[in-house]
């Protein structure tokens, strides 16, 4: 039996984790020290910043160490990495934002980076604090209906007069003593936990299948009330908020959680014809999204006025080339809120294609491990949990991608861990946390989950 | 900063990125090659095949559901690797012909030598002896799982 139990504790791949982790916060340094220097900086808060942030980290992966051992080691590192690089091209662009205003004899606005190093350390004290609390990620399930619940409010919370307030035509965001935020992000997991728990009693229903059309089987229609019913509430987030991003976002973690849950593709082909139907009424409808769908086709026909920012950005990205220009070499200021929807044309055009695919890449993979942690959970609860919170983060970051590479209409949302912005930087590191406690589930060694299974079952 | 000295680190920041991704990459490899005994592998084992590797339990897996109180009385259901569906719809495996019974009411998955009970969002419930089933919970041979009328325990 020692035997046994020697095989299992021998990988739980923490080492590779620490290991990892120091290599991205090396490259984090190295990469603020290149800002420094190509834009003449002062460093002295700087470091306070960078080894603040290693410490937390190191934290952070100590509580991993301690509460979930068999957690998957490549999640931490590579979010961390992000976050990190996030934190140089904020930098880069607080320093270009103080030489224009040195330049312009103005007064120089406080450097961002520093709220976003306060956020990142909030949001690592979340990542801990959900580790430790949600001991087992299956007692989320109980809270299916509080958390949908919790969700909507949150989604609608801007809409309140007096705490919500508009920020460039979107209402997203809320404002309570000084203080703002957007729920919307939070709604993201709130929603995604409900979805999880509601689809996970109803998938065997769900996957009736009435008639075959084409080789794919139809479900039965009053089987279709859920996803109208979703339909019509991110067409609500779209009409009411004017947010075109988080409608589209909690749409397609639905359809991707209905697809997972009935493996059915009838739902996919529904979902996508629904959505399509959608776009169509919202670009009749409504002046911003027409507005977005014409900037989308033709950024060129208005490029100093509503094309203005996407033009911006493809030349950013044009002057970045195969390698980029360097940190601080370039001119990335110069597209509109680079450190929140465009920090990808920034850094684009600051390390060029290939920094930039592996900035992708290193998404794909978190997507890849999301999956894999997906797959191998037991329960299918935590099955459609893990899914439905990777397919939010891939989701967010392919939209938000290609609104500023041009490949699909523009519509704002921060790129996950890079942009500046606390409320997305916080979520989604509870996002990981959440990601962190299902893979460990996964990954732990049979006995252990069984044992505690009948345990449960005894008490 | 001289020419030569910004190009050598801006192409060396590019290499010590690709550099970290790769030994993602290479953790990742490794993840997948680590031998099988780490990682979760739980199809049940029927218990005509000897385990070939040494598990914790000895106990083995049951291989049928046996109706013990019900119209279907008598009953036997052989169990095999896969879930069952116990519900009144025409598709279920157990099909069971009583009011009290959902359209898919419990499903019956295999989790290494057991077997989980969940209960699909059934109307009047599914108990495990007299308990409510609320969330996936073992059902061990000798209890009771009763779904409407119909009670059923697990055989070896």
């Amino acid at each position: 039996m020692s035997e046994v139990l020697r095989k299992y504790t021998v990988s739980t791949r923490r080492s590779a984790e620490l290991a990892l982790l120091i290599g991205a916060w090396l490259l984090g340094v190295f990469a603020w020290i290149l800002v420094d220097a190509a834009t003449s900086t002062t460093t002295a808060g700087g470091w306070v910043s960078l080894i603040g942030s290693g410490v937390i980290l190191l934290m952070a992966h100590g509580v991993v160490r301690r509460y979930t051992p068999y957690a998957d080691p490549i999640l931490l590192p590579a979010v961390a990495t992000l976050n990190l690089l996030g934190l140089a091209m904020i930098h880069r662009l607080d320093a270009a934002n103080a030489a224009r205003a040195l330049a312009n004899g103005t007064k120089v606005p406080t450097p961002d980076v520093y709220f976003q190093v306060a956020w990142m350390f909030i949001g690592l004290i979340l990542f801990m604090g959900v580790l430790i609390v949600v001991n087992d990620h299956r007692r989320l399930q109980r809270f299916t209906y509080t958390s949908g619940v919790l969700g909507i409010v949150m989604l609608f919370l801007p809409l309140l007069p007096g705490i919500g307030y508009e920020v460039n035509g979107a209402k997203l965001w809320i404002s309570v003593a000084g203080f703002t935020f957007q729920p919307g992000e939070l709604a993201k997991i709130l929603l995604t936990v409900f979805f999880a728990g509601f689809l996970v009693t109803r998938r065997h229903t769900l996957a009736l299948v009435q008639s075959k059309f084409l080789g794919v089987g139809f479900p039965r229609i009053k089987d279709a009330g859920p996803l109208v019913v979703m339909w019509l509430f991110a067409l609500m987030v779209l009409v009411l908020e004017r947010d075109l991003g988080t409608s589209l976002l909690i749409f397609g973690i639905f359809i991707v959680l209905l697809y997972v849950a009935t493996g059915r593709r009838s739902w996919v082909i529904i979902g996508s014809l629904l959505l399509m139907v959608g776009a169509v009424a919202a670009y009749k409808m409504f002046g911003h999204v027409r507005i977005r769908f014409d900037v989308w086709l033709h950024p060129f026909a208005d490029a100093q006025g509503t094309g203005f920012q996407i033009v911006q950005s493809l030349y950013g990205f044009a002057n970045g080339g195969l390698f980029g220009t360097g940190w601080g070499q370039g001119y990335p200021q110069l597209v509109p809120f680079a450190k929140t929807d465009f920090i990808t044309s920034a850094l684009g055009e600051e390390l060029g294609l290939v920094g930039l695919t592996a900035i992708l890449l290193m998404y794909a993979i978190i997507v890849e491990r999301g999956a894999r942690a997906s797959v191998a959970t037991r329960d299918p609860f935590g099955n459609l949990l893990a899914i439905g919170l990777t397919a939010a983060l891939g989701l967010q970051t392919f939209i938000v991608v290609g609104g500023v590479t041009k490949l699909i209409p523009l519509t704002g949302l921060t790129t996950p861990f890079l942009s500046y912005g606390g409320s997305s930087l916080v979520a989604n590191y509870i996002l990981i946390a959440l990601l962190i406690r299902i893979s460990n589930a996964a990954r732990s060694p049979e006995h252990d989950q069984s044992a505690e299974l009948v345990s449960e079952v005894n008490a | 900063m001289s020419d030569f000295l910004l190009t050598v680190f801006r192409l060396g920041f590019l290499v010590a990125l690709w550099w970290f991704v790769l030994r993602i990459v290479a953790v990742l490899r490794r993840d997948l090659q680590a031998p099988r005994d780490a990682k979760p592998l739980t199809p049940a084992r029927t218990s005509k095949a000897p385990s070939p590797r040494p598990t914790l339990r000895t106990r083995k897996a049951s291989t049928s559901l046996v109706i013990t109180e019900g119209t279907l009385e008598g009953t036997v259901v052989p169990l095999g690797t896969t879930p069952i569906i116990i519900g009144r719809a025409a598709d279920a495996t157990v099909v069971l012909e009583d009011d009290f019974v959902s359209t898919q009411h419990a499903s019956l998955t295999p989790n290494g030598n057991h077997w989980v009970v969940e209960d699909l969002g059934s109307t009047n419930g599914t108990y495990i002896d007299r308990s409510r089933v609320t969330k996936p919970t073992v059902l061990h041979p000798g209890s009771t799982l009763r779904i409407g009328r119909t009670g059923m325990e697990l055989r070896s």
